[in-house]
């Protein structure tokens, strides 16, 4: 009997482990950033260059950071939904537009609406190193003291927003 | 007229900076950077360093490790700071954590396990080898047998 038993429980494991590590994607890496302080930056914003935009400006409100740029494909992807968030008034989005030309920015925003509050400019990705970034586009739940609840990588999905975005930011807005 | 060629010559040459630039400026440095950029992942294409990787991320994390190694921070220092930003996925070597064990401990796991079970099957086939004598009667008739077939 043992002979049997052994053998099938060995690949019972073997299959468990394998069924959940095949099922994880690597692409999501998680990030050692949530739970911590978002990453101070100081830069100029993309409509009004000569100002600055700080997350200090933010310290008391729920908001996003919503990190793209006018070359990525999936950004567009998930633009109209950034625009149907904004429509709503739930929550403000701050626009990390990340590696980018300024011109073509600006045009894209201006051709397909403007989700964001405002839209700083890192053409360097030097912030976007502090915020650990690796896949254009990312957004970032901040609370109200400032902390990085949350990042999804990857463009936001109708799903992610429904059943991962709103909850924790309503949860958020009552603290 | 040569003067003036040797002149303009020299006046093109920041042209051809650029990238290559920082590599001049400090070889030793650059070398310390491909050095430690080896022990690095790249976060876009996962299965390259960021010593090998064309990625514009790994171009400007090569970057951000040069500067980093000018401020005078060391290579310890450095990597705390971008697993402070990446995480521990940037390490092509993981760390011993808790949730490393397995990965670290596993393989020697495995391998005590399967010399275990080999020795208990070797000692398990000995049993069985030395039960099988023949009796007198039957070993008469393979010593008749083998003869036989010599012939």
């Amino acid at each position: 009997m043992m002979r049997f038993i052994l053998p099938f429980v060995i690949f019972i494991i073997l299959a468990t482990f394998l069924f959940v590590g095949l099922n994880l994607n690597p692409r999501e890496v998680p990030s050692p950033l949530v739970g911590k302080p978002a990453p101070e930056f100081s830069l100029p914003q993309l409509h009004n260059p000569n100002k600055q935009f700080s997350p200090q400006e933010m310290k008391g409100k729920v908001w996003l950071l919503n990190v793209w740029a006018s070359w990525c494909a999936s950004c567009e992807a998930e633009h109209p939904l950034l625009m149907e968030l904004a429509r709503q008034n739930i929550v403000p989005i701050v626009g990390l537009d990340y590696k980018d030309k300024r011109e073509a920015a600006l045009k894209m925003l201006e051709h397909r609406g403007n989700p964001y509050v405002i839209t700083v400019s890192d053409p360097e990705g030097r912030t976007g190193i502090d915020y650990g970034v690796y896949g254009v586009p990312e957004t970032y739940v901040i609370d109200k003291q400032g902390v990085i609840q949350h990042k999804q990588i990857g463009p936001v999905t109708e799903e992610s927003i429904r059943d991962k975005i709103l909850p924790l930011i309503a949860e958020l807005e009552k603290k | 007229m040569h003067n003036i060629l040797i002149l303009l010559m020299f006046l093109s040459l920041p042209a051809y900076g650029g990238e290559a630039q920082d590599m001049a400026k400090d070889p030793v440095l650059e070398k310390r950077m491909v050095v430690l950029a080896e022990e690095l992942r790249c976060l876009v294409c996962q299965n390259e360093s960021l010593a090998s990787s064309h990625a514009d991320l790994a171009e400007d994390l090569r970057r951000e490790v040069r500067e980093l190694m000018q401020k005078g921070m060391s290579d310890q220092e450095i990597k705390d700071y971008l697993v402070a930003r990446y995480g521990d996925f940037v390490l092509y070597e993981p760390p011993m954590k808790s949730y490393t064990l397995l990965l670290w401990l596993g393989p020697f796991a495995l391998l005590t396990g399967g010399l275990g079970v080999l020795v208990y099957q070797l000692r398990n086939r000995r049993k069985t080898v030395a039960e099988a004598t023949l009796s007198l009667e039957s070993e008469a008739r393979a010593v008749a047998l083998l003869n036989d077939e010599k012939r």
